[in-house]
């Protein structure tokens, strides 16, 4: 019964959606009001239909009603509540329940939020925001419908996959597609301000917000999947460059550029044109990487073939979505313009150059992602394309844009000097230099990456110091009054920056001088890596809630102190009899130590086993300084003037203040 | 044609300066990724494709198959395992120094990158998925093959007895 109720929520949700998708854009065209005016309780009430049947879905995992397929294939009666819970978006058709779940999260938001819009652009935002949410409906109702009956009844379910049995895999999945799908609000902006024909500095001043928040969750995100591989996978990687991580990364490198390009629009009206490009991209790669990751056409291409259905519609709906506002784009991008001309040295150069090189960037990942799926799908032969690719194209095409970010907030808008900006940065540039040549040595080797890679982090922290030192000089008032006079998205912006030169401290450290060691260890045997003793004290067999486990006992001492105790295991849980790594990890401020048992080897009592010790310098640095970029985020998206939009609409900003406020 | 600064520059010279740079720039950016592309794409090989000398030397690549059952050695160091994939017609000698996922079984579908070194497959790395019914594809690609040869033997076999 609930089931049914759940899927007749969803087909009234897809009928609102179909509403809220075609009304009020026609209205908008015409001008007709009261058409226009349907579109807020259109998208409401689609949230409520929708959130019902998310809530008809948990209701069948928490009871485990194995008479529903997905539920079967996805939970089991021995799994503990809060994984029945998240087993809801354990696998693909939940997954896309999500999605649109946060879909029409999002779109209520706007709907509340936006009472100082006006009615035509709302109209046509939650209009083609109605129109993705009936694409997604579809998709789900016609070809992947989570309610579809398992008659008879499973006696009991096939598991959630025990990688998934984590606190990590219950938040990372909603994080990331909150991200994914913040994007689609950037998008329906940019159709918005297409079909208008008006995107000025207060349109952008309307967008900003939504895409810095969705930028924000994107980045906790991925950062929350990178840990979540670090401690569960069991091995120690942070970050495999695979087909996976990839589909999230994409749109973050395109939603990065845009945040920045969005800056230039509301301060200076300029990259008009690049702006509604790039969150068209942007949403693309969402919607991509969603598919990608859900679809199965990553394990197996064929297998994705041998079911036509999904994989016509998914492509379908690639091609009318990104041809539709492509096509869009270029029948009427010429009304939008290009915006404000600029020097060949200036602020929107830097910034120009920045999103190019972050586009690029997004190019090479997409190319290396899906060139081996193209070529398999046309039987021209396998390959994989490895770390060593995106690697190599990485480091010359991130190193540039992190040097701008520092020169970036000084430059003056429209035109700036390079004698000007050596001067200012002249101690920066020392600092960064002494720093890069000096800090590896505090690591006992010099390397010229590692080098290379503490450069450019000092720089970033230096350069940006010196534009808050001058900015603050440049302030009337005194003492704590300079302070407060810098507006929050500039403080959101030092932070993200500061943010990203912590995660380059991490990477640097972590490729340069990490130690890794595979040894056979019996009970009461030690090795040493990297100044630490790892004591192999005990074996014991121990019992969870749903697997038998064996946990090893490991002392580590750093010379003569006592560091502690580790307690690494080797899972096996019951239902799907996968064995599981279960790493154990102690963690400093500067290091992270991971042991992990590898399997037991045939000898002697038997009682050996292969472990693998690490030594992970700086390891975290990589999630604290994603966690700082996310804060700078918030900060920015807090900002004073978005409400204040509330209230004087399109009053100009004044000049100084424009000149005066960073891209941030 | 002494100091011209930007300042001095006609606004035309000045765009064009700026499209040059960014073509160049963007040229580059594509050699950059282009040839580190080229540089970097591992090719899959099964084991009779590398009997029949297909497989480049002294370049990474990948071979799939099956983890030949009774074949898993481990070398007294204790760390050094080696083992033999096969896929049903030709089968190849792995060595791989290190700990070797948790669904690495005899009998089972595994894909390993590395190189060749004097006909022994030294790998860098051993794939097996977290699944325990779950063939690589590349691993189930290469079975399919290699079972294709020996039906193919087979019927040669049959159908023209006298040769050989």
């Amino acid at each position: 019964m609930i089931p049914e109720l759940g899927n007749f929520a969803l087909v009234l949700a897809l009928l609102l959606a179909l509403a809220q998708g075609t009304l009020p854009l026609a209205g908008a065209a015409r001008g007709t009001q009261s058409w226009m005016n349907l579109a807020r309780p259109a998208a409401q009430g689609q949230f409520v239909f929708v959130a019902i049947a998310f809530g008809c879905l948990t209701y069948s995992f928490v009871t485990n009603d194995f008479s529903v397929l997905y539920v079967a294939s996805n939970s089991n009666s021995g799994l503990p509540l809060q994984y029945r819970v998240a087993g809801v978006w354990g696998g693909h058709e939940g997954s896309l329940l999500l999605w649109v779940l946060m879909l029409s999260l999002w779109t209520m938001a706007v709907s509340v939020f936006s009472r100082h819009l006006p009615d035509d652009i709302i109209a046509r935002v939650l209009g083609v925001l109605g129109l993705v949410s009936v694409g997604f409906l579809c998709f789900m109702l016609f070809t992947s419908n989570p309610f579809d009956r398992l008659l008879p009844a499973a006696m009991d379910g096939r598991d959630l996959n025990p990688l998934l049995q984590d606190p990590g895999m219950v938040i990372h999945p909603p994080m990331l597609y909150m991200g994914y799908v913040g994007f689609s609000v950037a998008f329906a902006f940019a159709i918005a301000a297409l079909l208008s024909g008006r995107l000025d500095a207060t349109w952008a001043r309307w967008s900003r917000p939504w895409t810095t928040a969705a930028w924000m969750f994107l980045t906790l995100g991925i950062a929350l999947g990178s840990w979540w591989a670090y401690y569960e996978l069991g091995w120690g990687g942070w970050w495999f460059w695979d087909p996976v991580e990839n589909a999230s990364f994409m749109p973050w490198l395109m939603g990065t550029a845009l945040i920045h390009s969005l800056a230039v629009t509301e301060k200076r009206g300029a990259f008009k044109s690049w702006t509604v490009l790039l969150a068209i991209f942007a949403f693309a790669l969402s919607l991509l990487g969603t598919f990608l990751v859900r679809s199965g056409v990553l394990t197996s291409v064929h297998a994705f073939a041998t079911d036509p259905k999904r994989g016509i519609f998914i492509l379908a709906f690639l091609v009318v979505v990104i041809g539709g506002s492509l096509t869009l784009f270029a029948w009427r991008a010429n009304r939008v313009g290009l915006g404000g001309q600029f020097d060949v040295v200036s602020r929107e150069s830097f910034l120009l150059t920045n999103n190019v090189l972050l586009a690029v960037a997004a190019g090479s990942v997409l190319l290396g992602t899906l060139y081996p799926l193209f070529l398999d799908a046309l039987n021209l032969g396998k390959l994989s394309v490895g770390p060593p690719y995106f690697e190599t194209v990485f480091v010359p095409l991130m190193a540039p844009a992190l040097f701008l970010m520092g020169v970036g907030p000084m430059a003056r808008w429209k035109q700036a000097h390079v004698p000007e900006l050596a001067t200012r940065f002249k101690w920066a540039f020392a600092v960064a230099v002494a720093g890069g040549l000096l800090l590896p040595l505090t690591m006992g080797t010099w390397t010229p990456m590692a080098s290379f890679g503490l450069l450019l982090a000092v720089w970033i922290v230096a350069s940006s110091l010196t534009t808050l030192a001058s900015r603050l000089k440049q302030t009337p008032g005194s003492g704590i009054a300079k302070w407060r006079a810098q507006s929050r998205s500039y403080y959101g912006m030092l932070l993200a920056h500061m943010g990203v030169a912590v995660f380059v401290v991490g990477v640097t450290m972590v490729k340069s001088f990490e130690a890794e060691k595979d040894v056979k260890l019996a009970p009461g045997e030690s090795v040493e890596l990297g100044g630490y003793t790892f004591r192999f004290d005990a074996l014991n067999d121990v019992k969870g809630p749903n697997y038998v486990a064996v946990r090893g006992t490991f002392a580590v001492t750093q010379g003569a102190s006592a560091v502690g105790m580790m307690y690494p295991e080797k899972r096996m849980y019951h239902v799907q009899k996968n064995a599981m790594t279960e790493a154990a990890i102690n963690t400093r401020f500067t290091r992270d130590l991971y042991v992990s048992l590898g399997e037991p080897v045939e000898a002697g009592d038997g009682k050996a086993w292969v472990v693998r010790v690490q030594v992970k310098p700086f390891v975290d640095w990589i999630w604290g300084g994603c966690v700082l970029m996310a804060l700078g985020g918030l900060l920015a998206v807090l900002d004073k003037r978005y409400r204040l939009a509330t209230r004087r609409q399109s009053a100009p900003l004044p000049a100084s203040d424009a000149r005066l406020t960073a891209a941030s | 044609m002494s100091t011209a600064t930007p300042a001095t520059l006609k606004p035309r010279h000045r765009r064009i300066i700026l499209i040059v740079t960014g073509v160049a720039g963007l040229a580059i950016a594509a050699a950059l990724v282009l040839s580190a592309f080229q540089q970097n794409l591992v090719f899959f090989f099964t084991p009779s494709q590398v009997a029949a000398n297909e497989a480049p030397q002294g370049r990474a690549f990948r071979v799939g198959g099956m983890v030949e059952k009774g074949s898993v050695k481990r070398q007294p160091d204790g760390v050094t395992v080696h083992f033999v994939v096969t896929d049903s017609a030709k089968t190849m000698p792995v060595a791989y120094k290190g700990v070797l996922p948790d669904l690495f079984r005899e009998g089972k579908g595994v894909v390993a990158q590395g190189r060749l070194e004097n006909g022994l497959f030294v790998a860098s790395e051993v794939l097996a998925k977290h699944d325990e019914n779950y063939m690589p594809p590349e691993a189930a690609e290469a079975m399919k093959k290699g079972q294709a040869i020996n039906e193919k033997a087979a019927r040669s076999i049959v159908n023209s007895p006298s040769s050989k």
